[in-house]
């Protein structure tokens, strides 16, 4: 483990070089709440892309909702443009068990059926519990179980990460 | 202790917004943001409430809260079962008990309950086992707390905010279970000036204790509102010598196009249905631009999603 985690900027700049030669102009950035959103909006900008950003809450598709019930604050969904046939790029801040990106394409495909979905994280820490791999990371890194790594964002938009 | 929360303050039964905080009305507000989402995609459905089984038990007929209990619960992927019990038909108290028994016993996650008794659906809710969830959909003139809530959704959508709000409620508030659940609403969530205007024969002997100003005239308690409410004027109350006659009371408290200028002009104007056109609301005020009772109806089903996820999840 090392002793300070990077910047996630600049993690985000190397993602961002990472997807540019892919990028089609039917690609579609979409981030998942919260930390995704932040680290999609990033790249929407660097790849300065012409497509509208969406936004997903994926709360209404957890599969622990029988067990823990809906989160306290649900954000609106936000996909303004029709999915059908495009190619989407989903962002997450950190990949661990893969059920949120599961989730996430759940939710996609109640709103069309989109051409292609690639995967970009910022984070991956492993421990995955399903089929599910990034195509675009930031970093790999092995957590510990008993350790969470979190992605914030502070009041003039800047984005750390921390272990806790 | 409040029946409808859990130990640990969450909302388990809804049966009256009476004495519900501040922060659990608007946690339901918000959540049916959220859904508001799901009625305009491809796929009109989220899979929260897979396997749950949920029971519409409407003792006393309706169409449109029914209608919308059942969507809500078809969106959120319930299983719903509808049944049309008339009251006639029952011997009340006991009989009441045999049907939801029988109900659990397959296995029910959820019963809607609709009764012309007050507290019926508070008597189901004492009764059912801990993992099952009841939601008033109207009871006798207790309350009808979701179409309270689903007013409130109405008013925060086109109003942003409850603070600065002058709101008037119109018409028979004595016999109306809706009045009572948007009057606690309404004071709950910080509305400064709440008033009721009607005959004193259709208004509650010492009303004022709710927290409204009581009018008897459209022209005084109309003037300076941001949102009026009006309330369905029932037929049976003109046999009962309440009112003289539906003509007379349309042209006392019917809403008309030059009585609603009396209130701010971008006054909204809502009802819960179904409408008395000519009796309490003229046909020019209810489809006009200043008209949202169609709306009311849309946000209804969203309204009832959050608080069947909710209570779902808890």
């Amino acid at each position: 483990m090392p002793d300070s985690l990077p910047d996630a900027h600049t993690l985000i700049t190397q993602l961002a070089d990472a997807i540019a030669p892919t990028l089609t102009p039917e690609t579609y950035i979409v981030g998942i709440h919260t930390g995704g959103v932040w680290v999609a909006e990033c790249l929407h900008a660097l790849l300065k892309s012409a497509q509208p950003l969406g936004t997903l809450d994926i709360s209404f598709y957890r599969d622990d909702f029988s067990r823990i019930g809906l989160h306290p604050q649900v954000k609106p969904s936000n996909l303004p443009f029709d999915l059908e046939g495009r190619d989407i790029l989903l962002v997450d801040d950190v990949l661990h068990s893969g059920r949120t990106v599961r989730a996430a394409m759940n939710e996609l495909f109640d709103y069309g059926r989109p051409a292609t979905i690639r995967l970009a994280v910022l984070i991956d820490r492993g421990d995955h519990e399903l089929p599910i791999r990034p195509d675009f990371v930031g970093l790999t890194l092995n957590v510990p179980k008993h350790q969470n790594i979190n992605l914030s964002r502070l009041d003039d938009g800047h984005l750390t990460l921390s272990l806790a | 202790m409040n029946p409808q929360l859990t130990e640990d303050g969450k909302l388990h039964h809804l049966l009256t917004l009476d004495g519900l905080p501040r922060a659990i009305l608007t946690q339901i507000l918000d959540t049916a943001e959220s859904f508001m989402d799901v009625g305009e995609r491809e796929v009109k459905k989220v899979p929260l409430l897979r396997g749950k089984s949920i029971f519409n038990l409407f003792f006393e007929p309706s169409t449109r809260t029914r209608t919308t209990f059942e969507i809500a619960a078809k969106r959120l992927s319930a299983d719903v079962v509808n049944l049309n019990i008339s009251t006639s038909s029952q011997s009340k108290g006991e009989a009441i008990l045999d049907t939801v028994d029988n109900l659990s016993a397959m296995h029910a996650d959820m019963f809607i309950v609709r009764h012309s008794q007050s507290g019926a659906a508070h008597f189901i809710a004492r009764h059912v086992a801990p993992h099952i969830s009841v939601v008033n959909a109207g009871d006798g003139r207790h309350a009808h707390p979701t179409q309270g809530l689903l007013d409130m959704f109405t008013i925060r959508r086109y109003k942003g905010a409850f603070h600065n709000l002058r709101v008037a409620i119109v018409g028979d508030v004595l016999h109306s279970r809706v009045a009572r659940s948007q009057i606690h609403a309404l004071t709950t969530l910080g509305v400064p000036e709440v008033r009721v205007i009607g005959p004193k024969t259709l208004l509650p002997v010492g009303i004022e204790q709710m927290g409204v100003k009581v009018f008897h005239t459209m022209e005084a308690g109309l003037k300076g509102c941001d949102v009026v409410i009006m309330l369905r004027l029932q037929n049976e109350r003109m046999k009962s010598a309440r009112l003289p006659s539906a003509q007379e009371y349309f042209k006392f408290f019917g809403l008309t196009s030059e009585k609603l200028a009396l209130a701010k002009p971008d006054a909204i104007v809502m009802h819960p249905g179904p409408m008395n056109r000519g009796v309490e609301i003229d046909s020019a005020v209810a489809d006009g631009p200043q008209s949202v009772i169609l709306p009311q109806v849309t946000y209804g089903i969203a309204v009832r999603m959050a608080v069947m996820a909710l209570l779902a999840g808890n």
